[in-house]
């Protein structure tokens, strides 16, 4: 990876996408996930992926985060390491709220007495201070996805780190929550992402979601996932229609 | 809305909402009552069954001993202090023998459940064993060991091994997925995976075989001892048991068939059901009416 060593770190693009292709398989039964895809995500930028099923959101998370690797192009990565937050909160249920957000910490063999206040300070971030020792099917799911956000933070602190930007990939993470619960979190989502000024990469299929929360929306085609569109939501008052109608757009494309 | 909702009360109203109610539950005796009473009441049942039929006298007494006599060879292990020689003969050799199980069992199930050759080669092998009645390999062990602890051990160990392995094997294999895949985004290297993520999410399968494994080492122990009877091997339960059928004593089987039950189910209510009791309490996975 080139990182752009003489820039100063408010400057460094935490990631950025150069004509990136994935494909599952080989031959003529390959599938094309992700086709010639070029997006960077500035330092602090909030940017959501928008898109239909199959459009390889996913996709292209899982390759910021290192858990797969594309078939063609290159991602530049200068960020600490990604924290990544599922659709699932997908606690681990032997540990409490607490363990929990400790665990990538434990793993980077952090000390207990820092571990501890690390947690408190982000269980904190999330409201809920006092809640760390409750078992995470003792939570609402709500609460469960607020614990596993913290948990992608607390795996950011790196100190090997220290000095570049950070990154938080979400995959769909209210899409399995009631309205009510997914309103707030949504308001909570934006508090914490002014509080820690960290870049956001948020994928969803929801346009309203994706225009209150974003600056920018990029709309991904599907199969294979392109960039078809982006918006500057801030100053796009009628984002949503616009954004909307170019969604289904996409989608009866596939129709025949 | 009235502007004058604080910020994160309605959050913190959510939370009140929709936190999980845990029902309260009853006294603590009664728990224990419901829990106790009818496990009790159906050996009450049984022997007053057993009473019955003793006195309809509908085959010799040879055949069917009363509950009465049984007890009373019982009671004289116990007042005779024999029953302690029988139990510590018996139990110390199931204990070693499990101990042994789990150290050969748990590498032999990491392997199989994470290396494909391994799985795909002596994966069917170990699930076969399984089935396998290990009192077949009681002469065997008996030809190669000689009537010895060595030949005893043996048996306990095949019949063992392979149930402990299965429920680290299965326990391993119904990790969800996303537990992995989360650990790996967290940071987790491959040991770190394995340490952190694997075995604790594989705990309570792996709990299962181990009370399998158990009640096997305990059977095969019991088959062991039954056929395998010298002077030099100590006596246990399956020695008193043989003994019983050699003096033609009904009685006497009855009562060895009692207290292997007894030492089988209690090892298993004493050691194994708290164990794996709180382990899926903890996770939630406990239904309260229980």
């Amino acid at each position: 990876m080139t990182a752009i060593v003489d820039a100063p770190p408010d400057q460094l693009t935490p990631v950025r996408f150069h004509q990136v292709g994935k494909a599952f398989g080989s031959g003529r039964k390959a599938v094309v996930a992700l086709d010639g895809v070029d997006l960077e995500v500035g330092a602090g930028e909030f940017v959501c992926l928008l898109g239909a099923s199959g459009c390889g959101k996913t996709t292209l998370l899982n390759l910021v985060a290192g858990l797969d690797r594309p078939t063609s192009g290159r991602i530049e990565l200068n960020s600490s390491r990604p924290a990544v937050v599922f659709q699932e909160a997908a606690l681990m249920p032997w540990l409490t709220a607490a363990g929990n957000v400790e665990l990538p910490l434990r793993m980077a063999g952090v000390p207990k007495a820092q571990r501890r206040a690390k947690a408190a300070e982000l269980l904190e971030l999330v409201r809920l201070a006092g809640l760390g020792d409750k078992r995470p099917h003792e939570l609402s799911g709500g609460m469960r996805q607020r614990v596993a956000l913290a948990r992608a933070l607390a795996s950011t602190t790196d100190s090997a780190d220290a000095g570049k930007p950070s990154l938080l990939l979400m995959d769909e993470p209210f899409s399995a929550l009631d309205a009510i619960t997914r309103d707030v979190l949504q308001g909570e989502l934006l508090r914490i992402w002014r509080a820690t000024g960290t870049a956001i990469l948020f994928v969803t299929h929801d346009v309203r979601e994706a225009v209150r929360l974003g600056q920018r929306v990029v709309l991904l085609s599907s199969r294979p996932g392109r960039v078809v569109q982006e918006w500057d939501v801030d100053d796009a008052p009628d984002a949503v229609d616009e954004i909307n109608t170019a969604l289904r757009k996409v989608i009866s494309s596939h129709a025949a | 809305m009235p502007l004058d909702v604080q910020e994160g009360s309605v959050e913190a109203g959510l939370d009140a909402l929709d936190t999980p109610v845990n029902a309260p539950e009853g006294s603590r005796v009664r728990r224990i009552a419901a829990r106790v009473l009818p496990p009790v009441g159906a050996i009450v049942v049984l022997v007053a069954i057993w009473q019955a039929l003793w006195a309809a006298a509908f085959w010799p007494e040879f055949k069917l001993p009363s509950p009465a006599a049984v007890w009373g060879q019982i009671w004289q292990l116990v007042t005779s202090g024999d029953i302690l020689e029988l139990f510590w003969v018996s139990v110390h050799r199931a204990v070693i023998g499990f101990a042994i199980s789990l150290l050969i069992a748990v590498p032999l199930g990491l392997a199989i459940a994470n290396i494909r050759v391994v799985r795909r080669g002596i994966g069917p092998l170990v699930s076969g064993l399984q089935s396998l009645p290990s009192v077949a390999w009681v002469p065997a062990a008996i030809l190669w060991f000689g009537l010895n602890d060595r030949a005893i051990y043996w048996v306990v160990l095949l019949g063992a091994v392979p149930s402990i392995a299965n429920g680290l094997v299965s326990g391993l294999d119904q990790v969800p997925p996303i537990l992995p895949r989360v650990g790996k985004a967290l940071g987790a290297g491959r040991f770190g995976g394995i340490r952190y993520i694997l075995l604790p999410a594989a705990l309570p399968g792996f709990l299962g075989g181990l009370k399998q494994g158990w009640a096997f080492s305990w059977r095969s122990l019991m088959a062991a001892e039954l056929i395998a009877t010298s002077p030099e091997l100590g006596e246990g339960l399956g020695q008193f048991l043989h003994n019983g059928m050699s003096l033609s004593d009904i009685s006497m089987v009855f009562a060895g068939i009692v207290l292997i039950f007894v030492v089988g189910v209690g090892i298993e209510l004493l050691v194994f059901r708290p164990l794996e009791n709180s382990v899926l309490r903890a996770r939630g996975l406990t239904s309260s009416a229980h």
